[in-house]
């Protein structure tokens, strides 16, 4: 199950829109244990495509050490659809480079935007429950 | 020389789930060659059989990706920091689950 605040998920959801047209992503901390999101690290698509995401390298290298120097770890990544729901393509299970992360898609497909999350092993995909809390 | 050499998260139980190890190199190749000889687990998981970095791994030395400097033959010294981190890529492509058009 993951975690999130209603911060995290609505600075989640305001970046994937603002990519539009164009697949945004971006990278989430938190605790490995507890799957809690504490920081959202929305991050540049160097794909910049809207069939296609690449979290931009260097951000996710800063993002990487502001999460760890907050004692924190990348938990998991998140990526909006723009036009399917969402639900990991088979791009996403190929790329999915650690089956510790969580997945999250957001899917920008109808009125009111989608998130879901996944796990991802190998090519098993497998539906997490998302919460939402205030704080 | 000895470089500290950062590893993600996907790779640390290959190395006895160390968040930072060290390795000796002049150059980022030979300290990840070195790496691998240390943690078995980590051989072929950053470099490819061909000698040539892994598609979808990224390594920095400091603040910058070695892909935009001299890739592998990078140069490294006491006082760097290599960091390993995931490519982190996907997208619609290829979704059986598109709207029709």
């Amino acid at each position: 199950m993951l975690h999130l605040t209603e911060a995290v998920y609505h600075q989640m959801v305001a970046h994937c829109l603002t990519g539009l047209p164009d697949e945004a992503c971006g990278l989430l901390g938190g605790d490995p244990e507890t799957a809690a999101v504490a920081t959202c690290y929305p991050t540049r698509n160097v794909a910049a495509s809207a069939k296609l995401y690449t979290v931009d390298p260097k951000e996710h290298l800063r993002a990487d050490r502001d999460a760890e120097s907050a004692g924190h770890s990348i938990i998991g990544v998140f990526h909006s659809h723009t036009h399917t729901e969402a639900y990991p393509s088979p791009t996403d299970v190929t790329q999915a480079p650690d089956p510790t992360w969580h997945y999250v898609l957001v899917s920008l497909r109808d009125i009111r935007s989608v998130v879901r999350s996944y796990r991802i092993e190998g090519d098993v995909i497998t539906e997490e429950p998302v919460t939402v809390s205030s704080r | 020389m000895s470089v500290t050499v950062h590893l993600p998260t996907v790779l640390r139980s290959h190395a006895g789930g160390a968040k930072d190890v060290t390795a000796d190199g002049a150059t980022v190749g030979e300290v990840l060659t070195a790496l691998a000889s240390e943690y078995p687990g980590l051989s072929g998981q950053v470099i490819n059989g061909d000698g040539t970095l892994h598609k979808f791994v990224n390594v920095y030395v400091n603040d910058d990706d070695v892909r935009y400097m001299s890739a592998l033959d990078t140069p490294v010294t006491d006082s760097d920091e290599v960091s390993i981190l995931p490519a982190v890529a996907g997208g619609a492509v290829g979704s059986s689950r598109s709207l029709p058009t």
